[in-house]
């Protein structure tokens, strides 16, 4: 556990960063960049080439049972997501409730592929600020039955954009292997390493996960290729903006439940009658009789980011929601935000207004996300 | 002749008799990041030193911007509005935010000239 006054933790990457000029900043307990040229270059240069984002700080879990049947059985006990039907060498995401349904972390959960590890063995990557709250969770839950190890001993790069596949594929057949939610071993320049077609960015891309020692031998090499540019935290926040994804702690927490925070998709489809879950008696009362309040996303008129914590307000000045994160898109040359406003009137096209700093600024709800997804629908580049 | 005077908190004031144009330094807009808004006050308004006058928002967050002296503002850079990147491509220039007029006995003792900030920010 990170004490709230200890000294940041240094990622393996944390030399080469400063060595490239990033700009560290304290973010979940690791020193980490926010950015390096600029947070609207970085931004734009995923979007059209490929950029290097060190996710380190994230927590990698390993979880072993006696085989996949009685390892995914149990995590379905805590988590809504279908496991049990997950096929080798493929990723899941899923949140952890808690018994009022609250969402304690969302993550994904991986099976590992044929030959990559055990039959029991199962991955898990949660949020950094959450690991050792979820690992409490799960083994007081399912300790008795499972093992979970947090892996202190590993670095996780992903490569995102474009031509991510086109740069990897140079180290490697992984680009050609996978689509996006599967996940490999590959041997890299003797380098041996996890390889995941997904990320946090709404690009194609890849995340690796590999020892600390090789971490940035492995970056290095991405490097070579001129096309991929460090980029830092500030760009990873406006481009998942743009991609309509959750950040925990501001757009979803331990009192909002995954309906209304428009993450149905992370509750497996017959789990969501079925239940067997913690959490789902509230959740499934909520599925059924439709939440009181939604995410949603908006976009701003004008050019004012309108922020976290912003009101949003009915026609009288009340307040009626509240904004969980908001920035200035870069690709889109407007503000862009995600709310929670009552489900009556979370419906694309609905014109809505926000507060900042006293000033009404109109803004129309929007479906999400608000830039085109460009994830890897079959193997290649 | 013109005199530039700066604030502790990365605002300049460029002194012209009894006028001034104000901005923010150039480290300031290199720390803020790329510049995507300025909210900028209604001429005519008159602010105290250490009031906040406008608000400059990069994509990761809002920063205020404070008077660097007693002032009444008699033109806003409405260029601003379509080009806020101005502030960070000419902080000291073209990216100005407000021009002021003074009041003959303004106090400039608690700002620093160019050397002086220089070291500040050293």
């Amino acid at each position: 556990m990170v004490q709230p006054d200890a000294p940041p933790l240094k990622t393996a990457l944390y030399d080469l960063h400063v060595a490239q000029g990033g700009r560290m900043v304290d973010f979940s307990g690791y020193e980490l960049p926010v950015q390096f040229e600029g947070i609207v270059a970085e931004h734009m240069h995923t979007r059209t080439l490929a950029s290097l984002f060190d996710v380190s700080h994230m927590g990698q879990m390993t979880v072993t049972g006696p085989d996949f049947k009685a390892t995914s059985s149990a995590l379905e006990t805590l988590l809504p997501g279908n496991l049990k039907n997950l096929k080798p060498g493929s990723m899941r995401y899923t949140v952890l409730l808690n018994a009022n349904g609250g969402i304690e972390d969302d993550l994904i959960v991986t099976r590992p592929a044929v030959g990559q590890a055990p039959d029991g063995v199962m991955f898990i990557v949660v949020n950094a600020a959450r690991k050792s709250h979820d690992l409490a969770i799960f083994k007081a839950a399912l300790g008795d039955l499972l093992e979970f190890e947090l892996h202190q001993d590993k670095a996780l790069l992903a490569l995102q954009g474009p031509v991510a596949g086109a740069v990897l594929a140079k180290l490697g057949d992984a680009p050609h292997k996978l689509t996006f939610m599967q996940t490999m071993p590959a041997r890299i320049e003797g380098m041996d390493c996890q390889i995941s077609r997904c990320g946090y960015t709404g690009e194609d891309g890849f995340e690796i996960s590999l020892s600390n020692a090789e971490a940035t031998r492995m970056a290095e090499m991405l490097y070579a290729d001129e096309r991929v540019k460090p980029a830092g935290l500030g760009a990873r926040d406006s481009l998942r903006l743009e991609a309509g994804l959750c950040l925990y702690g501001h757009d979803m927490d331990d009192t909002i439940d995954p309906v209304s925070a428009d993450l149905l998709f992370a509750i497996g489809k017959q789990r969501r009658t079925d239940g067997g879950f913690v959490g789902a008696p509230r959740v499934l009362e909520i599925i059924k009789n439709g939440p009181q309040k939604r995410r949603v996303g908006i976009l701003f008129e004008g050019r004012m980011p309108v922020r976290e914590g912003a009101e949003i307000i009915d026609e009288g000045g009340a307040k009626i929601g509240q904004v969980t994160s908001g920035t200035f898109a870069p690709s889109l040359k407007a503000p862009i935000a995600m709310a929670y406003v009552p489900a009556e009137i979370a419906t694309p096209g609905t014109k809505i207004k926000a507060l900042v700093r006293g000033r009404e600024v109109v803004g129309t709800i929007t479906k999400m996300p608000f830039v085109r997804q460009n994830y890897a629908r079959q193997p290649g580049i | 002749m013109t005199k530039t005077l700066f604030s502790k908190d990365h605002e300049y004031a460029r002194l012209e008799g009894d006028s001034a144009t104000i901005g923010i330094s150039d480290y300031a807009q290199e720390q803020l990041g790329d510049i995507v808004f300025v909210e900028l006050p209604a001429v005519g308004t008159s602010f105290k030193k250490g009031d906040e006058i406008a608000v400059v928002e990069s994509v990761k967050a809002a920063s205020e911007i404070y008077a660097p002296l007693d002032c009444t503002v008699t033109k806003v850079n409405e260029a601003l509005n379509d080009d806020p990147g101005k502030v960070n491509s000419d902080a000291m220039g073209e990216g100005w935010l407000i021009k002021v007029s003074l009041s003959a006995d303004a106090d400039t003792a608690h700002l620093m000239d160019e050397t002086a900030y220089a070291a500040h920010i050293a």
